[in-house]
């Protein structure tokens, strides 16, 4: 079995359009989340989200392309490029066969569905651009990293709503630590945005209308943001052997299944997962000092989120750090694992913890360290990304640092 | 047929309910209804009654829209129709 680094990161996101960027608003508490800007929403009783702002598409890819790439794909490549140009790998010959690329999304191309249905059936419009269903294919983001970098390898998406990206980047890291791929692209990107994708959300009545505030009693509910973050693994030995900088080591990941509700969150399901992960790095609890949390500032989520850490870590819990970067970019839903990987390698790396906004009241049920309001400077060498997904998909990746 | 004729009858459609079951003292979770019934609940008042109802599932005291009992859905319901029809 290899051991598994990650030796390139990228992201677009409602904190900034690279990893430095995020990483330093982040560090500076500053909030990506504000008022959203798009066609139809006044509309909406949900006004806020975390948009992405500063990205010019036409500054990175010709129309031809544009054609070719609905805003989720956009997203990614962004996001890839970035990630592929820290890594400084080319993929060629034996490499390019070997590398491939998996990447999570909840509705890929949801912009694309959006604009063409508008256009038909709002707008009686009997004929659609023909690269439609290209666009909008779930795949398509995957299919034009695999393009792009040349890579010939397994690559698949993968959907599991908010979990999918630690699916993604989970599954990436099992085939490089077996040997099935050399070198994999992983991460997730999501754009919903919309005015129906936010209307569609509304009837659930899980969406704050004024802040993302996860673990504070006062919380109301989540924040929809947008985004990509993408990164590149490859094994140690490779790693090493070409002088790569590496940010972090992927040590274990584990994905179990609440099999209770279709929405409601479940402790068991939970904690099977986080244990899992433990398992599979053959880690100790004693280990891990961060957990960049779910926390989607529901009032269900942390609760059970805090119950099941409690549940896995018993007195430990209190010793380690617990935040929700959400309150900053917005849950990115398909991409929110990706995103928040860079929390984790922020910890890992830089020794620096990003704080939980928006935290203005304690809440009995969540009586951790959630790290309010302010980054903190600490040392950690094991952390934990926890993913808990609508339908109980439940993801957890273990780092370390190296 | 009345506001609370409506409320009531959504209400026991909702809970798989005989209209007479649905007592007005009795709290959704004692007719069974989960949180996903709530929200589903709501929805089908909104679309009876063409109306817009206020409500947060993450702060359900808080909401303007009281469902601690059929009988304060009923008088919500009564409320928001005047201020909105």
């Amino acid at each position: 079995m290899n051991r598994v680094v990650i030796t390139g990161a990228g992201t677009i996101n409602a904190l900034g359009v690279t990893v430095p960027q995020t990483l330093e608003a982040m560090r500076e508490g500053r909030l990506g989340i504000g008022a959203l800007d798009f066609r139809d929403v006044e509309r909406l009783s949900i006004k806020i989200g975390g948009q992405v702002h500063g990205f010019d598409a036409e500054a990175h890819f010709d129309r031809q392309k544009l054609g070719l790439y609905d805003r989720f794909t956009q997203f990614t490549l962004i996001a890839a490029r970035e990630a592929v140009a820290q890594s400084g790998l080319t993929f060629s010959d034996e490499l390019a066969e070997t590398s491939g690329v998996v990447l999570g999304t909840a509705a890929g191309g949801m912009n694309t569905w959006d604009d063409n249905f508008r256009s038909v059936y709002e707008e009686g419009k009997n004929r659609v651009h023909p690269f439609v269903v290209p666009k909008l294919m779930t795949n398509a983001a995957t299919s034009h990293v695999s393009i792009e970098f040349n890579l010939q390898g397994p690559s698949l998406t993968v959907s599991t709503a908010c979990a999918s990206s630690n699916h993604a980047i989970g599954l990436a890291f099992q085939m490089v630590r077996s040997g099935m791929a050399r070198t994999m692209i992983a991460g997730g990107s999501e754009s919903m945005l919309t005015f129906g994708g936010i209307k569609a959300w509304e009837g659930l009545r899980v969406m704050s209308k004024t802040a993302c505030r996860p673990f504070s009693a006062n919380r109301s509910g989540m924040v929809q943001g947008e985004g990509a973050g993408v990164f590149v693994l490859e094994t140690y030995v490779d790693a090493k052997a070409r002088g790569a900088g590496i940010l972090a080591e992927i040590v274990g990941f584990s994905m179990t299944s609440d099999a209770s509700d279709i929405v409601m969150p479940n402790k068991d399901g939970a904690a099977r997962a986080i244990r899992g992960a433990l398992r599979d790095a053959r880690m100790d609890m004693s280990e891990i000092g961060y957990i960049n949390a779910h926390g989607t500032g529901t009032a269900a989520n942390d609760k059970t989120e805090c119950a099941a850490i409690a549940d896995v870590f018993g007195g430990h819990a209190d010793q380690l750090m617990i935040s929700s970067t959400k309150s900053m970019h917005g849950h990115l839903i398909g991409a929110t694992g990706a995103v928040e990987l860079l929390a984790c390698v922020m910890a890992l790396r830089d020794g620096v913890i990003a704080p939980t906004l928006g935290y203005e009241s304690a809440d009995p049920d969540c009586a951790l360290d959630v790290v309010p309001n302010t980054a903190r400077d600490a040392k950690v060498t094991g952390v934990i990304s926890n993913a808990f997904a609508f339908g109980g998909m439940n993801a957890v990746l273990a780092l370390k640092a190296v | 047929m009345s506001v609370k004729d409506k409320v009531v009858q959504i209400i026991a459609d909702q809970g798989l309910l005989d209209v007479t079951d649905v007592t007005l003292e009795a709290t959704l979770d004692d007719l069974g209804i989960d949180s996903l019934g709530v929200v589903e609940s709501i929805f089908a008042i909104e679309e009876e009654f063409d109306i817009e109802v206020p409500f947060n599932a993450n702060a359900p005291a808080q909401s303007d829209f009281d469902i601690s009992s059929v009988a304060s859905i009923i008088l919500a319901v009564e409320n928001l129709v005047a201020e909105q029809t």
